[in-house]
């Protein structure tokens, strides 16, 4: 017969177990990527792979620069945020402060349905739809460009935006509020004068959230910003993203030549990218709770 | 505390170990049952699906698996043991073969078709004749737009395929390097590098400012081939069966596929069926150039 004592003790090992399971998967991850990109530097020179302007990773002698592939994650990360950020923070707002409680669950059932969308249906969708017209409207030689990748990546980064920042909309003090009001301000006064500023942490989470969702996105990317290795002069430019390159690219590799240890090295590069990102929408969020 | 780290920790290590055990295992599986892997070439990716096919009505009990993902993929798959054939668009290189000899496998060529490239347009785009030197501009970005070829005042976009692509590497080597195995030039960066030939083909069919190389297999009548000339006053030919057969039109590379090994008795009958009358037949009804007059 199993002791009370006991069957605790094993449910309390195995919760420590399960928590301690992500830590070591991530640790295990880095660990990997760590192994396999760092023999690349031993070989091919930092400065150079960061700054180098040419891609030609199957060519002899191979040019293994990612510059133009860290513009093209940067043109179509920065699009996808000035589109994003406005639009969600004043979802956010509308659903939290504006909307009656009919249309606010209707909106956040919808917002959440947009999450649950896969990004290679967005980018289906944008490529058979979006680019076409991109390329029309702005009258450009082709619509798989930064532009067509942002405007699909803003709709995956907004699920994210609006839900975190309603949060952090939501757990401002009514007390401001209702101080504000009964001082006279107006709604629209209240809402960018004491709102805005008390709930501006978790906003920023909120966008540093999304952006690191979009920077990590792939398939809708590969799918519709046409892939070509060459640093974007305008957002309309076609562009190459980190992502894309390693997605297209490892099913080729064999394993431990220098192609494939040079992808490994530019998932280091965006294992460090979305690391520093986290880590400033982590200390953003910390920053709310107290 | 520290017991209960441990425990996870060789848990952990544990399952490392599976891991890494499972690429042997799957050699092993590969080399014992009634089936086929093939990887490699998109651009022969349909013809071996049907050779596979009628090659296998014949004995239900086989199983082939075929997946596409380039040339470049089929013989990282090849020398990495988790294939028994790679389809390819170009011939093997010096340094894969190495690279397959140190994993102790000895790759068998065996040629099986023709297939010719076509440079291909948009329709409405009046350019309809290149020589290979305008068709090498193009595509390093030396002519930059159709203006200069006697087409609209569009810029150029040029289409290619992803680097680990055969038609990619057979188009840099013959058109852009012209042949010379010392040439170092390369496509030009703003190329759009597509993953796959319908992905191009469908781009420009969309945009009327858009080249791109694909095979003869591809066309279709939403396409424009482009009539090539090897040189300035030679003949323009356009690109179908016959003149790839004749050897007069100038964009056009061998097939092949590659065995593991010379021993797998499944794997010789099947290309023994693709080289066969019948499997050359299909060949040519895919829109691929048979080896010899059928």
């Amino acid at each position: 017969m199993l002791s009370r004592n006991f069957t605790d003790s094993l449910i309390e090992k195995l919760i420590f177990a399960c928590g301690f399971a992500a830590i070591i998967l991530v640790s295990l991850i880095f660990f990997f990527l760590l192994r396999e990109g760092l023999g690349f530097f031993a070989q091919y020179n930092i400065k150079e792979f960061i700054s180098g302007h040419f891609w030609y990773p199957t060519s002899k002698p191979a040019g293994f620069g990612i510059l133009p592939l860290i513009m093209g994650s940067l043109f179509v990360t920065l699009g996808a945020a000035v589109i994003a950020v406005p639009v969600g923070v004043m979802a956010a707002f509308y659903i939290s402060e504006v909307a009656p409680v009919a249309v606010r669950d209707i909106l956040k059932s919808g917002i959440e349905l947009l999450a649950a969308i896969p990004s290679v249906v967005i980018g289906f969708i944008g490529m058979v739809t979006l680019v076409p017209l991109v390329r029309v409207i702005f009258d450009i030689p082709t619509g798989l460009s930064a532009f067509s990748g942002a405007l699909m990546l803003a709709f995956m980064a907004m699920p994210t935006i609006v839900s975190i920042s309603e949060d952090a909309i939501r757990s401002v003090p009514g007390t401001y509020k209702e101080g504000a009001l009964a001082l006279g301000a107006t709604k629209w006064q209240t809402m960018y004068r004491i709102i805005l500023p008390a709930a501006a942490p978790g906003i920023l989470a909120a966008v540093m959230l999304g952006i690191g969702r979009v920077i990590g996105e792939t398939m809708a990317v590969m799918m519709i910003t046409g892939n070509a290795a060459a640093i974007p002069d305008t957002i309309f430019d076609p562009v190459r993203t980190m992502t894309a390159t390693i997605a297209a690219e490892m099913g080729e590799t064999v394993k431990g030549s220098m192609h494939y240890k040079g992808l490994f090295a530019i998932g280091l590069v965006l294992f460090v990218i979305t690391f520093i990102i986290n880590f400033i929408a982590d200390s953003f969020l910390n920053r709310v709770k107290k | 505390m520290k017991i209960k780290i441990i425990n996870i920790i060789a848990v952990c290590l544990c399952l490392l170990a599976l891991g890494c055990s499972k690429e042997s295992r799957d050699r092993a599986a590969l080399a014992k049952s009634k089936s086929i892997q093939i990887k490699g070439s998109d651009t022969i990716v349909n013809l071996v699906q049907k050779w596979a096919e009628d090659f296998s009505a014949k004995d239900t009990s086989i199983n082939i698996g075929i997946t596409g993902g380039g040339s470049g993929t089929g013989f990282a798959a090849l020398i990495n043991g988790t294939c028994d054939i790679a389809m390819s668009s170009r011939s093997i290189e010096e340094a894969e073969i190495k690279q397959a000899g140190e994993n102790k496998i000895f790759p068998v060529e065996y040629k099986v078709g023709l297939d010719g490239l076509m440079v291909i347009v948009n329709p409405k785009n009046p350019v309809g004749e290149l020589t290979l030197a305008q068709v090498r501009d193009i595509f390093m970005g030396t002519t930059k737009n159709w203006k200069e070829l006697g087409g609209p005042d569009k810029k150029i976009v040029m289409l290619s395929r992803e680097s680990n692509s055969g038609t990619h590497m057979f188009f840099k080597e013959h058109v852009i390097r012209k042949g010379d195995k010392k040439n170092k030039d390369e496509f030009s960066p703003r190329a759009l590098l597509m993953s796959s030939s319908q992905a191009i083909v469908n781009e420009v069919v969309g945009n009327p400012n858009a080249v791109g190389y694909v095979g003869i297999g591809y066309m279709s009548a939403a396409l424009k081939a482009v009539a090539i000339a090897k040189k300035k006053g030679d003949k323009f030919i356009s690109p179908d069966i016959d003149s790839v057969l004749s050897d007069k039109y100038p964009i056009s590379r061998p097939l092949f596929l590659y065995a593991s090994s010379k021993n797998n008795k499944l794997v010789n009958d099947f290309i023994e069926y693709s080289l066969s009358d019948e499997g050359q037949k299909t060949v040519r009804k895919l829109d691929f150039v048979p080896l010899r007059k059928l």
